[in-house]
């Protein structure tokens, strides 16, 4: 990525900066089915997640909207990513590994809420039970 | 010779070398490096003196006892508090502020107004809504004006006579603002109600003189101001806490206890329950003689003319928006600002690569960021050893890091 520094670049992995700068799935759903949407409390950094699934399960859309860092936005990009297409259950497996090799990064602690929060965003519109 | 050339020796911990860069410690308004003679007198009192004071009736009992107290003399002196029973020792500015919100919250009664500002850190502003919700009472906020201050026309319209406490920050931890606390002391008491300031960041800046300034309590933090962690104050006015029951119970606290009653220790012990934070008072006193050897003002201006400087710097950068007070008006040693396409957290994790620790987030005080309608901002404060080669070393990287993602 032009004018990355020499930082930038140990910091982030090329897909974590490509996706920050163009994210694929980022923007609003209309007809979604399930949604949600939670802050990170360090950060105060917010993700919504929407879904459109079918009747018997299917996946068949994700996207999101968010007030979020590189990390948290290419995170949500990936959760976006890998939910589509897959059953409601298989989605609910998804884990912190599986997004974390999409973005081929290694996250430090101090940030590693910050690539969660889709996953746990997620969990929620799976859910039901949080609030739209 | 300038501040930091005189200091920078004296803080171990600025030999380290942080991802291939010596550090440039930026964040002392979250908690300040310590001076080597703090964590000398820390560790002789342990090593040499420690035991549990005020009953302790041997040496080392006394020895610790009469150290303890004398961080009290040290701590009235330097907020030129009227008399050291107005000096109580507490865990921190939170404690502190959680302590003062109990204590009056048995007081209030259901319709009994609290106004707070829309500037404060959450230490400041949840123990308020604890109690209002606990007590029925009313929370009210002064509004921030565009330029960083206090809106004061509003606070005339928010106080009755039903406002029982103002509280409110003497300096902002987000914008650096110094409020108009005397105004805001004036006019609560002109409906008499309680004032409660939060000091945490203008104890490490600026001079500060309890009887000046009239408020009824005032806490801080002594990891702020170069002490230890684990210890901060709380002062209160004699008046006032001369009429208030105990919030919180324990040993130390009391004269004499039966099963169903017991009778209150004197001032100021009367609020220290159970062992206080001995070693950590002992570190305190080292920092405020440290403190006290450079001189408020000399520290006042010293760290002035570097907030002067990012400021000025910060505001020249493309794309970098400064929030606050503008340039000419005096504020804490604090600065916030945003780079345009980039998010704090990636501006602090960036700028840690070239060694500069900033803070960066919504600094606990989320209210202040919706009405600055942002996230989060990125955070420098300074202190006593930073140097106007490390601002200027700030300014350079954060020029670089507009395109860096």
């Amino acid at each position: 990525v032009s004018g990355a520094t020499p930082a930038a670049n140990s910091l982030y992995s090329d897909v974590i900066r490509d996706r920050w700068r163009r994210p694929r799935h980022r923007g609003d759903l209309p007809g979604a089915t399930a949604v949600a949407e939670d802050v990170n409390p360090l950060c105060g950094d917010r993700v919504r997640m929407m879904l459109t699934i079918a009747p018997e399960g299917q996946i068949s859309d994700a996207r999101f909207v968010g007030d979020s860092c590189a990390i948290c936005t290419a995170s949500a990009d990936a959760v976006a990513d890998l939910v589509a297409g897959r059953t409601r259950s298989e989605a609910a497996a998804l884990e912190v590994g599986d997004v974390l090799a999409v973005l081929q990064a290694e996250i430090r602690p101090t940030r590693m809420r910050c690539a969660t929060l889709p996953l746990s965003v997620l969990a929620q519109a799976l859910d039901g039970k949080a609030k739209a | 010779m300038r501040l930091d050339e005189l200091t920078r020796r004296d803080f171990p911990i600025l030999e380290r070398v942080v991802n291939g860069h010596p550090l440039i410690y930026f964040d002392s308004g979250a908690s300040s490096q310590k001076p080597r003679a703090v964590l000398d007198a820390m560790n002789r009192y342990y090593e040499r003196s420690h035991a549990n004071v005020h009953r302790s009736i041997h040496t080392l009992g006394e020895e610790a006892t009469e150290l303890y107290e004398v961080a009290r003399d040290a701590m009235q002196r330097f907020i030129g508090a009227p008399s050291r029973e107005e000096v109580v020792f507490t865990r921190g500015t939170t404690d502190g502020l959680g302590l003062i919100a109990e204590t009056i919250g048995r007081t209030l009664g259901k319709g009994d107004e609290i106004v707070v500002t829309e500037l404060e850190h959450h230490s400041n502003l949840i123990p308020w809504q604890l109690i209002a919700k606990d007590r029925g009472a009313v929370l009210k906020a002064i509004p921030v004006r565009d330029d960083g201050q206090l809106d004061l026309a509003a606070l005339d319209r928010l106080l009755t006579a039903r406002t029982r406490v103002v509280a409110f920050a003497h300096v902002s931890n987000v914008l650096g603002t110094i409020t108009l606390a005397k105004e805001i002391i004036a006019k609560a008491r002109a409906v008499n109600a309680l004032t409660v300031v939060d000091g945490a960041q203008a104890a490490p800046h600026m001079r500060l003189d309890m009887s000046a300034l009239g408020c009824d309590f005032y806490v801080l933090s002594a990891h702020k101001m170069l002490g230890p962690t684990g210890i901060g104050v709380m002062y209160g006015r004699r008046a006032v806490l001369d009429r208030l029951e105990p919030g919180r119970g324990g040993s130390e606290m009391i004269k004499e206890v039966w099963i169903d009653h017991a009778q209150w220790n004197d001032l100021p012990w009367r609020f220290e329950p159970g062992t206080p934070p001995i070693a950590e008072a002992v570190g305190l006193t080292a920092a405020i003689e440290y403190l006290e050897k450079l001189g408020m003002d000399r520290v006042a201006e010293h760290e002035r003319a570097l907030t002067r400087q990012a400021i000025e710097g910060l505001s020249r950068i493309p794309g970098v928006t400064v929030y606050g007070p503008p340039v000419g008006i005096d504020r804490g040693a604090v600065v916030s600002f945003a780079i345009e396409g980039l998010h704090p957290h990636d501006v602090a994790a960036l700028l840690d690569a070239e060694g500069i620790a900033v803070r960066a987030g919504h600094h606990c005080a989320m209210p202040l960021m919706r009405r600055l309608g942002v996230v989060g901002t990125t955070r420098a404060t300074f202190s006593v050893f930073n140097s106007p080669d490390e601002v200027s070393r700030l300014l350079t990287a954060v020029a670089g890091l507009r395109s860096a993602l």
